[in-house]
C-alpha cells in the first residue's frame, strides 16, 4: 500500500514539472496562435543556467532559490527577445512559418548550448535544506518533491489571479480574442505580446531549474519535454490553464503507475493516452471549439498549372538529373540520390498541407512503414527488391488509412498531434519489438540486388520511381480530386455544401500521401542498407515539415526545392563544420525572415510581378 | 483653441488586398459637431471608419485629428489620442464581463474631452449597470451594442467614430441609441457616425456627407440633405 502511495506522490512531482511548463506554452499558444517548439529549449536553457548559478550559489537556501529565480527571470528575457527580435515579424505570415521560425531557434539554442556547457550530463548540487527525505507510511520519499508537488497548483492559483484580477491579465484576454479591437481600444499588443513571451519562456526556465536537483541537465532535454508538454497541452485543451493542470496530473500518474503495469510499452503509453482523449473529446478535457487553431490554409494565389516554357521545365529538370551520373562521382549520386527521395517525402507531405491544409506533425511515421516494410520481406521472406519496393507504398498506404480514418475527425493541432500520436505509436513498437524489427538495432544488409546496386543504376531507378511518384501527386493536384481537396482547404462548410465529401477526401489524401511516403522509405532502406527505428522519429517528421515551410506552402515546386535546399545544406553543413545546427537554425532563421512566403513561393512572386511590370 | 477642425481628412485612400476602395476622401468634423456618414452599403462608410483608425494594411492621403498628422500611426497610438472607434460589428471580447470589457478600454482622463467611469456609464446604460458580471458572449445584440460604445467611452475619446450603430437593433434599441448620443453631444463630444438609416441620422447629425464609390459625393447641413430629393435618390436610396 505504501509503495503505491509513494509512487502516487512522485506521479504528482512529475506532474508538478509538466504543469510549469505546459502552463506556458499553452499561455504562448493562447494569445499568439504560435506554435512554439522553442519552448522546450527554454526548458533546456532554464535547467542549464540554473545549473551554473546553484554551482556558484546553491549552498545556502536563499542561494539556491535565488538561483533557480534568477535562471527563470533570465529565461524569460530570451522569451521576449525572441518575441521581439523574430515572431513579432511574423505575426502577419502564415502560421506554419512562424512554426519554422521556433524550429530555426531550436537549432541555434542546441549548439549554443553545447558550445557553453559541453555535451557531458551534468549534475546539479540538491537543495540545501531538502537533501533528506520523508518517511510515508514507512517508505522515504525526497522532500525536494514534496515542495514541488506544492509549488504546481501555487503556480496555478498565481496565474489564476494574475489573468483574472489584473488588468495586464484581462488586456491580454481581449488582445487573444481581438488583436485588432483591441489595438482600436488604445492596447499595444506588440507589447503585450511581448509580455506574454516573457511569462511562458519564464515558466519554462522555471521548471527546467527545478530539476537541477533531480536529474541531469543534458542537450536531450528540449525535444523530450517539448514532445511532452505539447501532449498535456493538447489533452488539457488548448490554451486552457486548468486543462493543462489537470492533464498534467493525469499523466503524471499514467507514468508513474503505468511503468508497474505495462512495463513493455511505456514509451506509448502517453501517446496512446492522448489518442484516446481526442478521440472522445474532440478539443481536449476543457478546450472549446473556438479555441482550436486555424488550418493551415494560407492566402495565397490558387495554384496554376504551368503554361508555355515553364510547362516543360519538370521534364527538363528530370532529363538533366537524369544526365546527372555522366558527370558526377559516387558520392555526388548518394547525396543526390537522398536529396531525389526526400523530395518525394516532402512532396508527400505538402499534399496533406498545402492543399488539404492538414498539418502533420508525424509524417516520419509512413516514411518508416515503407522502409521496414520493405526490409522486413526482405530479411524474413528473402524477398527480391522488386516486390520489396511495391511492398513499401502498400504497407504505408495501409497503416495511413488505418491512422487517417481517426486523424482527419479532427482539424488543425489536434489533427496534428493525433498524426504524432500515431508515429509515436509506430515508433515505439518498433522499438520495442525486438523479435521482428530487431529494435534500436535496426535491419541490416537491405542491399539492392546486382543490376542495381552501381550508386548511378540505383540513382536512376530512383529518379524514375520517384520522378514518377511526383508526377502522380501533381496530376493529384490538379485533378477533381485535388479541387475538391483544396476546396476543403479553403472552406469546409462551402465545400460540404456543395456536395463534396471533405472528410472523404481529405482520408484518401492522407492515404495517398503515406503511401508516396512509404515508397520513398522503400527507396531509402534500399539506398542506405539498412533501417533504424529513427528513420520513424520525431526529428524526421520536423525535418520533411521544415523543408515543405523552406520551399512554401503555395507551389507545388516549393517542397522539392525546399527539399533539395535543406539536404543540400545540412549535408553541406554537418561535413564543415560540428556546429551545423547553429549554421542550419541560422539559415532557417534569415530565410524565414527575408521570405516569409518560402523561397519558391518568393520566386513565383517575382515572376508574376515581372510578367505584371 | 485653434479654428481647425477636429479631424480633418484629405484625399484618404484605401485599399482591401488589391481592391482599391476608398479613391479619395474628404471630410471634416468641427469641434462638438455631430457628422452622419450616408451612404449604400459597400460605399465605403466601414473602409472609411478604419482607414482612420489604422486597421487596413495600406492606405494614403492625409488624417489630421486635433492638428496632428496620424495617418501612419499604429491604432493603439490613434486610440490613444482621444479617437473612439466603435466598430460596427459589434466585437465585444466574448470570453470577457461587462466589467472587464470596459476596462479594457479605459484610458487616462484627457483634457477638453468628458471623463468616465464606470458608475457614469452604468447611469446612462442602465441595462449595462444590471449584468455587471455576465460574460460579453451572453448578451443580446442591442445589449452589445450599447457595450461597444460604454467600451470605447472607457478611453475618454474627444472624437466618437461610431460605425452603424443603429444596424440590426431593434425600434426601442434604436431610440435608446439615438438619445445616448444626443446625451453624448450634449456632454461635448464630437462624433461621426456612418448611417444607412436617415431617420436615425436625421436625429442625431448636424451635418451630412454623403459617399459613394469610394468618393464623397455630397457634403452639407443635415437639413439639406432632407430637403435634396436628387441627391437621396442618387446616392442613399435602395
Amino acid at each position: 500500500m505504501s509503495f503505491y502511495l509513494v509512487q502516487f506522490l512522485s506521479g504528482l512531482a512529475t506532474a508538478a514539472t509538466l504543469f510549469l511548463v505546459s502552463s506556458g506554452l499553452t499561455i504562448v499558444f493562447g494569445v499568439t496562435r504560435i506554435v512554439n517548439f522553442a519552448h522546450g529549449s527554454f526548458y533546456m536553457l532554464g535547467a542549464y543556467l540554473g545549473w551554473t548559478l546553484v554551482e556558484r550559489w546553491g549552498t545556502t537556501p536563499l542561494g539556491f532559490w535565488g538561483a533557480v529565480a534568477a535562471a527563470s527571470l533570465a529565461v524569460g528575457l530570451l522569451g521576449a527577445l525572441m518575441e521581439i527580435g523574430l515572431l513579432r515579424r511574423l505575426y502577419r505570415s502564415p502560421e506554419l512559418f512562424q512554426l519554422l521560425a521556433t524550429f530555426g531557434v531550436v537549432l541555434v539554442v542546441q549548439d549554443a548550448a553545447s558550445w557553453i556547457w559541453g555535451s557531458e550530463d551534468l549534475l546539479g548540487r540538491r537543495a540545501p535544506g531538502l537533501r533528506g527525505s520523508v518517511d510515508i507510511l514507512d517508505q522515504p520519499f525526497p522532500l525536494y518533491d514534496l515542495v514541488l508537488i506544492g509549488l504546481g497548483p501555487l503556480v496555478l492559483g498565481l496565474l489564476w489571479l494574475l489573468f483574472n484580477r489584473t488588468r495586464w491579465g484581462t488586456l491580454v484576454r481581449a488582445a487573444t480574442q481581438d488583436r485588432d479591437m483591441a489595438s482600436a481600444l488604445g492596447v499595444d499588443p506588440a507589447r503585450l505580446f511581448t509580455g506574454v513571451l516573457f511569462l511562458g519562456s519564464a515558466l519554462a526556465g522555471l521548471g527546467g531549474a527545478l530539476q537541477v536537483p533531480r536529474e541531469a541537465v543534458n542537450l536531450h532535454m528540449d525535444m523530450a519535454i517539448v514532445v511532452e508538454a505539447f501532449v498535456v497541452v493538447v489533452v488539457g485543451g488548448m490554451g486552457s490553464l486548468t486543462g493543462a493542470f489537470v492533464a498534467s496530473l493525469l499523466i503524471g500518474q499514467l507514468q508513474a503507475f503505468g511503468i508497474l503495469v505495462f512495463p513493455q510499452i511505456t514509451l506509448v503509453l502517453v501517446f496512446l493516452f492522448m489518442a484516446v482523449v481526442l478521440v472522445i473529446r474532440p478539443y481536449g478535457l476543457l478546450g472549446r471549439a473556438e479555441d482550436a487553431p486555424p488550418t493551415a490554409a494560407s492566402p495565397g494565389p490558387p495554384l496554376v498549372a504551368a503554361a508555355g516554357a515553364a510547362r516543360w521545365a519538370p521534364a527538363l529538370l528530370l532529363a538533366l538529373l537524369a544526365a546527372v551520373p555522366l558527370v558526377a562521382g559516387d558520392y555526388a549520386l548518394i547525396v543526390l540520390t537522398e536529396v531525389v527521395i526526400l523530395a518525394l517525402l516532402a512532396a508527400s507531405l505538402h499534399l496533406l498541407i498545402g492543399l488539404g491544409g492538414l498539418v502533420s506533425f508525424g509524417h516520419a511515421a509512413y516514411f518508416g512503414l515503407g522502409a521496414y516494410g520493405a526490409a522486413l520481406l526482405v530479411k524474413h521472406l528473402a524477398a527480391p527488391m522488386p516486390l520489396a519496393l511495391a511492398a513499401a507504398p502498400l504497407v504505408a498506404g495501409l497503416g495511413a488509412l488505418a491512422t487517417g480514418w481517426f486523424c482527419v475527425r479532427r482539424s488543425g493541432l489536434y489533427f496534428a498531434m493525433l498524426t504524432l500520436a500515431f508515429a509515436q505509436i509506430v515508433w515505439s513498437v518498433t522499438f520495442q519489438w525486438y523479435g521482428v524489427t530487431g529494435g534500436d538495432n535496426g535491419i541490416l544488409g537491405v542491399w539492392p540486388p546486382d543490376w542495381a546496386a552501381g550508386k548511378a543504376a540505383y540513382y536512376w531507378l530512383t529518379l524514375a520511381l520517384a520522378g514518377g511518384a511526383l508526377l502522380l501527386l501533381r496530376r493529384a493536384a490538379f485533378a477533381p480530386f485535388g479541387y475538391a481537396l483544396r476546396a476543403g482547404r479553403d472552406s469546409a462548410l462551402r465545400a460540404e455544401s456543395v456536395g463534396i465529401d471533405v472528410r472523404r477526401h481529405q482520408w484518401l489524401s492522407f492515404a495517398l500521401a503515406g503511401s508516396a511516403a512509404g515508397l520513398a522509405g522503400g527507396l531509402y532502406a534500399f539506398a542506405k542498407g539498412s533501417v533504424f527505428p529513427t528513420l520513424m522519429a520525431v526529428p524526421v517528421s520536423v525535418d520533411a515539415l521544415v523543408m515543405v515551410l523552406m520551399g512554401g506552402i503555395q507551389t507545388l515546386s516549393g517542397p522539392v526545392v525546399g527539399a533539395a535546399l535543406f539536404h543540400l545544406l545540412e549535408t553541406e553543413a554537418m561535413s564543415r563544420t560540428d556546429w551545423w545546427r547553429l549554421v542550419l537554425g541560422t539559415i532557417i532563421l534569415v530565410l524565414v525572415l527575408a521570405f516569409p512566403k518560402g523561397v519558391a513561393g518568393f520566386v513565383r512572386d517575382l515572376w508574376t510581378r515581372g510578367r505584371d511590370a | 483653441m485653434t479654428g481647425q477642425p477636429l479631424l480633418s481628412i484629405r484625399g484618404l485612400q484605401a485599399w482591401y488586398g488589391r481592391a482599391h476602395i476608398l479613391t479619395g476622401v474628404d471630410l471634416a468634423v468641427e469641434r462638438g459637431e455631430v457628422v452622419a456618414l450616408m451612404g449604400r452599403n459597400g460605399a465605403g462608410k466601414t473602409t472609411t471608419m478604419k482607414a482612420i483608425m489604422g486597421l487596413l494594411d495600406r492606405r494614403a492621403g492625409s488624417v489630421a485629428f486635433d492638428g496632428r498628422e496620424v495617418s501612419a500611426l499604429p491604432p493603439h497610438r490613434v486610440a490613444r489620442l482621444g479617437l473612439g472607434y466603435v466598430p460596427e460589428d459589434r466585437r465585444v471580447f466574448t470570453d470577457l464581463t461587462v466589467e472587464e470589457n470596459l476596462e479594457v478600454g479605459r484610458q487616462p482622463p484627457r483634457d477638453g474631452a468628458p471623463h468616465w467611469t464606470p458608475e457614469r456609464l452604468y447611469a446612462l446604460f442602465p441595462n449595462l449597470a444590471e449584468m455587471r458580471g455576465r460574460r460579453g458572449g451572453r448578451m443580446s445584440g442591442g445589449e452589445q451594442q450599447m457595450l461597444t460604445l460604454a467600451r470605447t467611452l472607457m478611453g475618454n475619446p474627444s472624437l466618437l467614430l461610431l460605425d452603424e450603430p443603429s444596424e440590426g437593433l431593434a425600434p426601442r434599441i434604436v431610440q435608446q441609441m439615438a438619445d445616448a448620443l444626443r446625451a453624448l453631444k450634449a456632454e461635448g463630444l464630437s462624433i461621426l457616425v456612418s448611417e444607412q438609416n436617415l431617420a436615425f441620422a436625421a436625429a442625431v447629425a448636424d451635418r451630412a456627407s454623403v459617399i459613394e464609390m469610394g468618393q464623397i459625393r455630397f457634403e452639407g447641413p443635415m437639413r439639406s440633405l432632407l430637403e435634396d430629393e436628387a441627391v437621396r435618390r442618387a446616392y442613399l436610396a435602395v
